[in-house]
């Protein structure tokens, strides 16, 4: 049984992405903010509740759509708006932007741009691990469309080959740009891919924090073991256009009513109204937490805006 | 260099196979993986003192997933392992140029410099004994092209486990590019541990008439060439380049301030290769001291012919490096490309015998 804090801090984290995600679309069409944003505004739990399953020296991988995964490893958030302002306090210095945030002194180990491109490097510190005999953990992180990727089979293959402590975490938000999942894939199974290879899958209700809680908590326990890796299917779906900060249902590739269906299953709310309706907490906890959390945002892009752009010879520095 | 009589003589797989055990016997942190690094043949022998001495632990075979396994090498690296992914043909790094590209090349820079990719790629250029298309292709001006990736391509048993011990030693990844015709040649190899700096070249032969720009195989070609040329008069300056890149640009320029010719002999393509790169630069920083149009050695732009015929023709030697720089020289007007019948074998080629 898990005490209010844990509950709050789920909370917390969930609000914090959240509150982000949105100031940023406020303030992505003063046009400071130069680099493609692809928030996950709706897809919150299940950044939460697979980085609450794991320890800081355990290590994420992520993808183009990685503020979540970012700050639900404790990744700072000031660096991160700094990142996507450009700026040289970034966490990337400036050099990554929104797609290719890193904090590896958190164990987050970077965001690839390239669809299924970080899967094998979560496999590479799985096996680092494995090598040096700790019992560390490797998280790879990606979306259905990376489910479609040959490597994502071929590591699958090969962790279960070697045993490694990886956990596959699909985050399945149905579309893959503006293309459904049923367009791209024969069956709507990716939990079930890891079968053949002796990997175990579980298919969770990925807006139910607690449920990818557990999951992942039983696929890191696994790993710990030395049982090796397992698949999560995080089923989800996000708010906002596949790039920038705009609702598109208007461009006809799904409907508002799907929209509308997916926000009423809002992750944090969902989350917060259980936690009241069991005594757990109570809405001026929330309440509280809500305005510390927007303070905290207003901080980071005041933190931000006022940093300096990074010195030229930056441009050369960090190839070699 | 301090290559002299004096030191142990060994063959280019030989030092390559030492500089892994040696490698491993300092570091911990390395380890090899690649298709075949553990069964019976080892890599043509490269891998096999490595397995025999440290076992599957540390030297192990991996599925037929090229790209997934070169990106579990890039994981490995930035989790505090030194990995050697070793792959029995160049071609074979063409499934993995999603990996080596938009990951190993670009990690360190995506994430501001506050991660290093210390990772090692071998690959062996196959040559002859109808190797055709997909098992003969000299790729480095890919590699060469892409920022964030150092090349190498040594051409002596010396150079082959110095520079594979500097590769190892280095924070970047390091696509290391051996030839395997090259495996069987024998020169001073010291038994202790060195390393050869990457981004320095050599002067193999010294000579004031032109400058003969090579690399890997086409060293031995070019330094055969300037006995040729010897006949004539020609005093040929032949220079190794070691590392593609880092290239070592100066000691190229020097040479050609002092020769005022060039010529250049890749291995790979002519049409965007490393011929054409150096040729680039020489004309861009030192074109005042040319005395004469720059010549380029290298393949024609076909993929490579499997049956023996043709591929005599398609690959350039020591006598078309010869005509080259005849050319260059003002002797001829054109080169004169010898028949491919008629042209003599070339001294790392006598005595090879399949299966390759």
């Amino acid at each position: 049984m898990k005490n209010k804090e844990f509950h709050l801090n789920l909370c917390r984290m969930m609000l914090l992405i959240r509150r982000t995600e949105e100031k940023i679309g406020d303030l992505y069409p003063e046009q400071e903010m130069k680099c493609a944003v692809h928030l996950s505004i709706g897809e919150e739990a299940s950044a939460v509740g697979v980085c609450a399953a794991l320890r800081g020296d355990d290590v994420i991988y992520s993808t183009h759509r990685c503020h979540a995964h970012y700050l639900a490893k404790g990744g700072n958030l000031k660096r991160m708006v700094a990142e996507l302002y450009g700026k040289a306090t970034g966490c990337c210095r400036g050099k990554g932007g929104s797609m290719h945030l890193a904090d590896p002194e958190v164990g987050m180990m970077g965001s690839s741009a390239i669809v299924a491109g970080s899967i094998p490097l979560a496999v590479g510190s799985a096996l680092a691990f494995s090598m040096k005999g700790n019992d560390r953990v490797a998280v790879a992180l990606f979306g259905d469309g990376g489910a479609e990727q040959g490597s994502f089979t071929e590591c699958i293959s090969f962790a279960a080959l070697k045993k490694l402590p990886v956990i596959f975490v699909c985050e399945n938000n149905l579309y893959a740009t503006h293309t459904h999942i049923s367009a791209r894939q024969p069956k709507d199974n990716i939990y079930q891919r890891g079968e053949p290879y002796g990997v175990p899958g579980t298919q969770i209700d990925g807006n139910d924090v607690l449920a990818v809680y557990e999951a992942a908590s039983q696929a890191v326990e696994r790993c710990r073991r030395g049982k090796g890796p397992s698949l999560l299917e995080c089923r989800t779906y996000r708010w906002r256009g596949h790039v920038g900060p705009d609702y598109d249902y208007d461009l006809g590739y799904r409907s508002k009513q799907e929209l509308e269906e997916w926000m009423r299953r809002c992750p944090i709310t969902t989350y917060e109204k259980t936690l009241v309706s069991a005594g757990i907490c109570s809405q001026s906890d929330l309440n509280l937490i809500r305005g510390e959390v927007d303070e905290e945002v207003a901080r980071a892009v005041t933190f931000a805006k006022s940093s300096p752009e990074p010195e030229l010879d930056e441009l050369l520095q960090d190839v070699y | 260099m301090r290559e002299n009589q004096a030191i142990r003589q060994a063959k280019y797989v030989e030092a390559i196979a030492e500089a892994l055990v040696q490698a491993m016997e300092c570091d911990e942190r390395v380890f090899v993986m690649g298709i075949g690094v553990d069964d019976p043949t080892g890599v043509f022998g490269s891998t096999r003192p490595a397995f025999k001495r440290f076992g599957k632990k540390r030297v192990f075979t991996i599925p037929l997933s090229e790209n997934a396994i070169t990106g579990i090498g890039v994981g490995a690296a930035l989790s505090g392992f030194r990995p050697i992914m070793v792959h029995a043909r160049n071609d074979f790094l063409l499934l993995t140029m999603d990996q080596l590209v938009n990951h190993a090349a670009k990690w360190s820079y995506m994430a501001g410099g506050r991660m290093k990719v210390p990772l090692t790629i071998r690959a062996i250029i196959g040559r002859g004994w109808g190797q055709g298309p997909q098992h003969s292709q000299s790729l480095q001006a890919l590699f060469v092209h892409t920022p964030g990736l150092k090349v190498v391509m040594p051409a002596t048993p010396y150079d082959a486990k110095g520079l594979l011990l500097a590769s190892i030693e280095d924070d970047c990844p390091v696509i290391f590019i051996e030839h395997r015709r090259l495996y069987d040649t024998v020169g001073p190899v010291p038994e202790e541990t060195y390393t050869v700096p990457l981004g320095k070249g050599a002067v193999r032969r010294e000579g004031g008439d032109v400058t003969v720009v090579a690399s890997s195989l086409m060293v031995l070609e070019a330094l055969q060439a300037s006995q040729l040329l010897q006949s004539d008069g020609i005093a040929a300056e032949v220079i190794d380049l070691r590392t593609l890149s880092p290239l070592d640009d100066e000691l190229v320029f020097d040479s050609v301030r002092k020769t005022g010719r060039l010529v250049v002999a890749d291995t790979g393509w002519e049409t965007c290769g490393i011929a054409a790169e150096v040729s680039a630069r020489v004309a861009s920083n030192v074109f005042g001291s040319l005395k004469a149009p720059i010549r380029r050695v290298c393949l024609p732009d076909s993929p490579t012919p499997t049956c023996p015929s043709l591929e005599r023709e398609f690959y350039p030697g020591a006598e078309d490096i010869a005509a080259a720089v005849r050319t260059v020289v003002g002797r001829v007007k054109e080169p004169v490309r010898p028949r491919a019948s008629a042209r003599t074998q070339e001294s790392w080629d006598k005595g090879f015998t399949g299966p390759f």
